[in-house]
């Protein structure tokens, strides 16, 4: 069941994230085409040889996304995908473009994830219009609009929040284990130049000592928004057995989409990601023991706590002994977002769910100068959409 | 100064209008399935998991236990900043449904996951009830 392990990542390109744009808007058309050009230069491929797209939401068309692609780039493709899971969406588009590749659909498959500000219409309409309430839908007629938003269950925050103290009231809460994840992936960060906190450690204490935002959630231990974009080319085996980089194969994943708000979640303990990193890993054939390092979604320490549990990489209760008695960075005996992670990286908007995969890309190529993992062939990847509520696991193989 | 925005109302539909009318009249009403045994909340066309068309009204108590909270110490949004630090809490309903909504009438220190809850019908405008929560009173 599932893929073979004949379609690879052979081309990155990732911009690096920032808090306050020096550079000026660009479109989100104009963004693609950047970052596929720069992907296919690093994979040492031309845009003649792409056959497939797989986008997330664009700013300048809310629908035909990938014909409005194509046609601005001038690709003609056999495969055209849209993915709408939120930070699980980059994920979600490696493993689909590796499934379109293995059913001989498409060669050469574009993914990106263009996060930079895109210009404002000159004369933008009165009112109140676009994105409000972060993920919540204040649509008519949303649930969540009706029943969620009214008592102030908005954004991410709180439903993180919300699952955090569900899980000290069944494991206990140790803030200064989850502290610590925050730090040993600062430590990272540190010896990353592309990461926007790379040149400001912090200690455990400064974690604790951070304000609280949303009990038992801590300033710094909450992702930080930037500015970004990030693109992968995914090939067949015959294209990536000719192209400069290290190909890294995509040989398992797991998919498992639940719930939107946490208040209806059958078990808010009881992430997706358990049945998704069990599907990765039985159909890569590897085991636990064969990973070099994990990249996994961090938009909260809790997010990594129980990502560590549910991957099956400690039982489910003892991530926080787990996190205490090793080294997550990426020097340490348990590599965690070796390159800093969305918490020391920053989180470039969708861009921040290709980050865990650009970096095991790079890790695994051997070209994470500064915070290379030594002698990294396997790593475990996951992306994580809404709140806990859709998840992906890839597993990431060199050769 | 433009006025501070205010918290966004619900707006019901067919599907949710009897569950706002009881709030109104001090009632909590949800949902019930009889084919597969099971009460639903928030109100739907459609029984989730069955997708059975037999969902019916029912009055319940309203008490329920903590499953879990949060307390914004920064608001979720600026629409909530009058409210703030709002303890803003998921309920589990005596009959096993979940719900949003907010714990009123409570010290912080006191608040525990899993304390036993009641409703509180809060009239917000001459139209709207919200349900909150406070801790039960036997």
């Amino acid at each position: 069941m599932g893929l073979k392990g004949e379609a690879a990542i052979v081309g990155i390109a990732e911009w690096k994230p920032e808090r306050r744009p020096a550079a000026p808007p660009v479109f989100t058309l104009e963004q693609w085409a950047r970052l596929t050009r720069e992907a296919l230069d690093d994979a040492g491929l031309s845009p003649a040889d792409v056959d497939g797209i797989c986008a997330t939401n664009i700013r300048e068309s809310d629908s035909f996304v990938p014909s409005t692609i194509t046609e601005y780039l001038g690709l003609e493709v056999n495969f055209a995908e849209v993915v709408d899971l939120g930070g699980a969406s980059c994920a979600a588009m490696v493993w689909r473009a590796a499934a379109a590749i293995e059913l001989g659909i498409a060669n050469v498959v574009v993914i990106a994830a263009p996060s930079w500000p895109s210009p404002r219409p000159p004369n933008p309409p009165a009112g109140p219009g676009g994105w409000r309430f972060g993920a919540s839908s204040p649509n008519f007629g949303s649930p969540q609009a009706e029943f969620d938003i009214p008592y102030g269950n908005v954004a991410q925050n709180c439903g993180y929040a919300q699952i955090a103290m569900r899980y000290g009231s069944q494991y206990g809460y140790d803030p200064e284990a989850l502290a610590k994840i925050a730090v040993d992936q600062r430590v990272s960060a540190n010896h990353n130049p592309a990461a926007v906190f790379h040149d400001t450690p912090i200690s455990i204490e400064d974690v604790i000592n951070s304000p609280m935002i949303s009990d038992p959630l801590h300033m710094l231990e909450i992702v930080m928004p930037c500015f970004g974009g990030a693109a992968l080319i995914v090939a067949g085996k015959e294209v990536a057995q000719r192209v400069k980089n290290r190909p890294i194969w995509i040989t398992g994943f797991g998919e498992r989409v639940l719930h939107k708000t946490p208040t209806y979640a059958a078990d808010l303990l009881e992430t997706p990601l358990l049945p998704a990193a069990e599907s990765a890993f039985e159909m890569s054939g590897r085991t636990r023991a064969e990973v070099d390092l994990i990249d996994v979604y961090d938009c909260y320490t809790i997010t990594v706590l129980m990502t560590i549990e549910d991957s099956g990489f400690c039982p489910r209760g003892e991530g926080q002994r787990f996190v205490r008695e090793h080294d997550l960075s990426f020097a340490g005996d348990f590599p965690c977002n070796p390159y800093g992670g969305q918490l020391g990286f920053g989180q470039a908007g969708l861009a921040g769910g290709m980050s865990h995969i650009t970096d095991a890309a790079r890790q695994l190529m051997r070209r994470a100068d500064g915070h290379q993992v030594a002698d990294a062939d396997v790593a475990f990847v996951t992306g994580n959409g809404g709140l806990m509520s859709e998840q992906v696991a890839l597993i990431l193989e060199g050769g | 100064m433009p006025d501070a925005p205010q918290p966004p109302l619900p707006q019901p539909t067919e599907h949710t209008q009897p569950f706002w009318e009881g709030l109104r009249q001090r009632k909590v009403r949800i949902q019930y399935s009889p084919s597969s045994d099971q009460w639903v909340f928030y109100p739907r066309s459609h029984a989730p998991a069955t997708l059975a068309d037999d969902l019916e009204w029912r009055d319940i108590p309203g008490t329920g236990t903590l499953y879990t909270y949060t307390i914004a110490r920064r608001p979720t949004a600026a629409e909530f900043a009058g409210q703030a630090p709002q303890i803003i809490a998921v309920v589990e309903l005596d009959e096993g449904p979940r719900l949003t909504s907010t714990l009123v009438n409570v010290d912080e220190r006191d608040i525990r996951v899993g304390m036993r809850l009641q409703p509180v019908f809060d009239d917000v405008d001459e139209h709207t009830t919200l349900l909150r929560y406070e801790p039960l009173t036997e």
